[in-house]
Formats: C-alpha cells, structure tokens, sequence
C-alpha cells in the first residue's frame, strides 16, 4: 500500500527543549482505545497540552500561536518507553513530518519509519544552535533534505548531515513500505520455513 | 573466527534475508497480540485484501484495557469493550488461537506466555507491547515492535529489523537478604540510565544472575527496555528446563529430552566479544526505589534523593522537572515518605512468587490505615494458585485485596488510576508522568518493598523488617 513520498521540507520549527520526552507524554494510555489510526493528533501531549477542564494550557508550546510548522525539535532520548506505535500516528496526524532530536529510542524511530515520519538525529551542538535561532525568531526555516542527508538551518545556512539506512531512505521517497517488500519475497519465506524442519 | 554470542546464534538462525544497506527479513517463531495494538493491523491486512499467514504461530489476549472486578459482566466502558470484541472478532476471522477474558488461560500476554510453556528457549518472540523483553528470560530473543510490525507479522511471519549491537552485563556475587530481582534490575538502569541501553540487546549473566528463580530472571529481562535496550536475555540452564517441564505447550516426553539436548547448546561462546561488557557486584546491590518520572532515576531505599551538585549538568533540567511533578526536594530523606498506593502487579512482578513474597511478609501483620492496597495477579493461573495456596487468604486477613488479572494500574488504561497528586509505590517498570492515572504520583521498587510500605504506610528499608 502505497504512503504519501516524502519530499524535501522547508518549515519554521516548533521547539520542544525537553529531555527524555516518553510516548506516556506523547499519547497517553487512555487515548489508545480507538481502533483506527486516525485522530490521535487531537491528544497529541494531552496532559501537557490541556488541564483537567480540557483547557489549553497556555504555557505549553503547541498552544503559542507564535510557533508552528512540520519539523518538531525536541531533545535528547526522545520517544523512549512503551512501543504504542500511536505515538508516532499522533504526531504524524498533528501534522509534523519531521522530528529533530540528538537521540531516539529505537522502537519509536521504527515506528515513525514506519509512518512517513522522518526522525533526524543530529549533534547535541547543532540541536542547540537549533533551538537558539527558533527562540530568537520562531519563524526561522528549516530546510530537511532526505535526498541529500542534510538538514539546513537558513538563516545562516548552518547545516550538518544525518545517517538514514539506505532502504528505509527509498522507501519514504518512494512511499513503499515494508510490507509490500515482505510480500514480494513471501517464496524466500516459505523456503525458509522448508528447510528448517 | 570469534565465538558468537547466544543472541547471535538465535538471531542468525532466523534471517530469511539481508537488505544491502538495510534491515535483515528476520522470521519470528511466537507472535503474542492484545486488543490496543492489533486492531490497526489487522484492518491494514483487509485492506490490502490479504489473510494471516500463518494464523498458528500467533496467540491472542485481551489485558491492557480489560476491568479488574466484574469480569463476568460485559465491559462498562464502551471503548474498551470495543477494542476487546474487535480482538475477539479479528481472531474468529483469521484463526487465531484467543484465550478472552472468561478462560483460564487468560492473563498479562508476558505472565501467559512463559506460564503456558509458549515460550521456549531459541525462539524469536514479539509483541506489539515493549516489555516482550520478559520473554528473553528463557534464552529468547524477545522484544516489541509497533502496530506496522505487527501487520508485517500477521501478513508473512517476518519483520524487517536493524540488528542491534551486543551489551553483556555480569552480576556476579551473592545478593544479601531483602534484595530481589527487581532490585538488581532498577541498580542497573540507575547505573547505565534510562537511555544507556539503546541500540542494544543485553544479556545478563554471572553468578547472582544464574541463582535467580525464572520468575526473577523475567523480572531482569522485562525491565531491560526500560535502559532503552531493545531486549534482554538470559542463557537457559537447569532453571529453566525444571520451569518448562510439564507446561501446557513445552514438548513432551521424548520430545522433551530432545528438546533439552538442543537448548543446552544455546549460550554465548566463550570467545565471544560483545560491543560493551559491564560487571556489577551483588554485594554493591540493596533494596532499591525510584524518587523520580523514568525509571533510572534509583537509588537505594536507605538513602536520600541527590543533591543538585551531585546531577551532571546535562541531566538537570530533566531532574528538576521530576521532583517537582513528585512534589519532592533535592536531598531529601526518602525513607519516612507518606505512601497512599501500594500496587502490587504487572508484568513485572504479578506473578506467583511476587505474591507469595507479598504474602509472606504481611502474614499477621495489617496494612496501615492510610493505604489502599491493590494487588492484581498477571493471570488467572496466578490467581487460581494464589487461592490454593491460601494466599488470597493471608492477603484479606491483612486487609488487602485481590482485584482479577489485568495490566490495571500499571498503565491505568481501565478504571484502576491513581488519583492525582497521590503517592504510589508500585511494582510496575513505568514511573513516567501520569502512566498511573492523570497527576499520579508512582515510585517504583520490589514486591518486597512494596509490603513493607503496605505494613507502615511509609517508605521503609524492608530489611528492617525482616524477622
Ligand atoms: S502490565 Fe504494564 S508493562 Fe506489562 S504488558 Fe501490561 S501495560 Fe505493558
């Protein structure tokens, strides 16, 4: 089944300078009964986002109408804790496409693989610098180049590189998944399972 | 050539292809699957016109989202009970082998497993839930994946991974009275933190490691993700073929003998080399707890939450939000705390012997006034057992009470919440911000612990207690 290609990305960012950011914050539990993977977005940070009365919390930035955009900046070890691949279906629906950190949990960066959500791993320094420029101009651009493995800050045309293993790089340009290449060598499977008995 | 290690071994033995520049096709043996996160999967196969492909080598049960008292009663909570009869109606069509909420072989996907002799030494195991490290106890690679995986799973029996490099943590030594696996286990992630596993799968050996009962050992092993890693095992010895036998589906007879002979050969050569090696001492381990929101944030019960001056400056701001959500100060005392919750449960700790341990220490004594105390059996074997063994009794006698098998409070998906604000201490593997209910509060530590606190009331060295 065929995914929306992900292309080269230019966006203002939404800055996220928190550590260890652990899919209970992402989605919390009660959110997960859905059947679907639709909606999720709506509970995107639930509790960091709205109080008890399902009020915004002002202080919490995906409520600061001063920051927007499809490149989520968060730091270090991001996405650690439960596999609930919601998590990534929540940020993915929320409309980012990118998520920038200096460190992800496995499991996450699978699952947002998985979900046309590009997590890009870049240097502590570079996330800094990141950080700096958005608090000082949130409309700074950002530009994600999956192509070319770079993502460019452009007001100053800061860039550095990050690693994507060459198959998941083609599938997301391609919007194949995994799936589809499994089914295309289900022969090499049931071969496998001959020779093992 | 070098020596492999005993996860290579199992991983090599199950890779139908490598991907140049990509994941390998690794085959899986046993697929577990729960109502929250196979639905999606399930509805992916359909639309892609597909059936399951190998609908035996998956089994099916409900327990994230299931309540734990009135079990006989339809679900109450209309979401829940959805997803539940989506579970039921999905493994009627697909031929999926279900136990549902009314069978006795029902419980926690990781208690039912090991318990029903599923899962065996060799396999490649998962589940669309992160602690299927549990079943690495065994000699298993075992580990969770996303609900895409579980799709690639039920479509062809694979998944397309990445091979994580190889940690091997020694524990050598004698544990000293009081201390338990989960102690062992909470002083490692303190140790190596809550990130310093990722990218790797582990396996725990050395001498305080082997004299673990496998209930311990799947204590160590379903934690080992919460350091980040992608799993952990542990080699199979005498333990664990005396746990196999007789199980429900471990082979039998002379297939049992067999079998046996063919999982003595799994354990790392002794010319392996691992990508990072780390030795603990047993003597250096006491009973631990946590004070703060991820569960490397440990320290031993006798001491006090650090000191701002002793947190790495990285680290801070990650150590200041957590004490304040826990409503606690740097350098305070933690023995002393008033507790309000003690659960005792999970994958974790909800078995057989977590509850005997529970029940040996509060035999004659009553839990103090200002606890509520919920203990919830992994399964409905455990809570059968429980009752025969009269632990049910002695757990009542104490003013407790037993609630029905469940993952319950250890995610709070159903009606088992902490209130906000209120201080638990839990024997669960998760202490993020609100995993127990919205603004709860939860420390984690042994099933020891967690009954000494139960007695008093407050946090307490459960060794001061032991007779
Ligand atoms: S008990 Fe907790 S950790 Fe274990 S499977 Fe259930 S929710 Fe996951």
């Amino acid at each position: 089944m065929s995914k929306d290609k992900f292309v080269t990305i230019e966006s203002s960012a939404v800055p996220l300078p928190i550590e260890n950011v652990d899919t209970d914050q992402i989605i919390p539990a009660r959110f997960l009964k859905a059947t679907t993977r639709e909606g999720f977005g709506e509970n995107l940070f639930r509790d960091w986002r709205f109080d008890k009365k399902d009020q915004p919390k002002p202080d919490f930035i995906l409520n600061n109408d001063i920051y927007s955009g499809e490149i989520l900046v968060a730091a270090k070890n991001f996405g650690s804790g439960s596999s609930r691949e919601h998590a990534a279906w929540a940020i993915h629906d929320y409309g980012f496409k990118v998520v920038v950190s200096s460190f992800f949990a496995d499991i996450f960066k699978n699952n947002a693989l998985n979900n046309g959500l590009l997590p890009v791993q870049i240097s502590e320094i570079f996330l800094s610098k990141i950080f700096d420029a958005v608090e000082k101009d949130p409309s700074t651009q950002l530009k994600v180049d999956l192509e070319n493995q770079e993502i460019i800050l452009l007001s100053n045309g800061e860039k550095e590189s990050f690693e994507i293993n060459s198959y998941k790089k083609e599938c997301l340009m391609n919007g194949y998944d995994d799936i589809d290449y499994l089914l295309n060598i289900k022969d090499k499977i049931e071969q496998f399972e001959q020779n093992r008995v | 050539m070098a020596g492999k290690t005993l996860f290579d071994k199992i991983w090599d033995a199950h890779v139908v292809d490598e991907i140049k520049g990509g994941p390998s096709v690794l085959y899986i043996d046993k697929h577990l699957i729960h109502e929250v996160t196979s639905p999606q999967a399930f509805a992916g196969i359909e639309n892609r016109g597909i059936s399951v492909f190998r609908p035996q080598n998956t089994v099916a049960t409900p327990d994230h989202n299931v309540p734990t008292i009135d079990q006989h009663l339809p679900i109450k909570d209309q979401l829940s009970r959805f997803q539940v009869n989506k579970l039921t109606e999905n493994c009627e069509k697909h031929g999926i082998t279900l136990y549902g909420l009314s069978h006795p072989f029902s419980g926690i996907v990781h208690v039912i497993g090991p318990q029903l002799g599923i899962t065996q030494p060799g396999m490649t195991m998962v589940c669309g839930d992160s602690h299927t490290s549990t079943h690495g106890a065994f000699g298993s690679v075992a580990f969770g994946i996303g609900t895409s995986e579980v799709e690639m799973v039920l479509a062809t029996q694979c998944i397309l991974q990445p091979k994580p490099k190889r940690m091997r943590i020694n524990v050598e030594g004698t544990l000293s009275k009081g201390v338990t696996a989960k102690d062992i286990i909470l002083y490692i992630i303190a140790k190596i933190t809550a990130s310093g596993g990722t990218g790797y799968f582990i396996e725990f050996a050395g001498s305080a490691i082997r004299s673990l009962s496998m209930e311990g050992r799947m204590t160590v092993c379903n934690m080992s993700i919460e350091s980040g890693a992608r799993g952990g095992m542990i080699a199979p010895d005498e333990t664990t073929f005396e746990y196999m036998k007789g199980r429900e589906f471990a082979p039998k007879g002379e297939g049992f003998d067999a079998a046996i002979e063919k999982w003595k050969q799994l354990k790392t050569d002794e010319d392996a080399v691992f990508d990072a090696e780390l030795n603990y001492d047993a003597a250096d381990i006491a009973p631990m707890i946590t004070y703060g929101t991820n569960p490397g944030m440990g320290v031993k019960v006798s001491s006090n939450i650090p000191n701002e001056n002793e947190i790495e400056q990285s680290n801070l701001a990650t150590f200041q939000k957590a004490l304040k959500y826990m409503g606690f100060e740097a350098g305070d005392d933690i023995i002393g705390k008033e507790v309000d919750y003690v659960f005792v449960g999970s994958c974790t700790n909800g078995r057989i012997e977590d509850l005997r341990e529970v029940a040996n220490f509060v035999k004659g004594r009553k839990k103090a006034d200002n606890i509520t105390a919920w203990i919830v059996p992994g399964s409905k074997q455990v809570e059968k057992q429980a009752n025969e063994e009269g632990i049910t009794e002695i757990l009542e006698a104490a003013g407790f009470k037993l609630r029905q098998p469940g993952c319950s409070a250890c995610l709070a998906m159903n009606d088992d919440k902490i209130p906000e604000g209120k201080l638990a201490v839990s024997t669960s593997n998760r202490n993020f911000e609100g995993r127990q209910g919205p603004g709860a509060k939860t420390m984690l530590a042994s099933p020891l612990t967690a009954a000494a606190v139960a007695v008093t009331g407050k946090i307490i060295d459960p060794r001061t207690l032991l007779k």
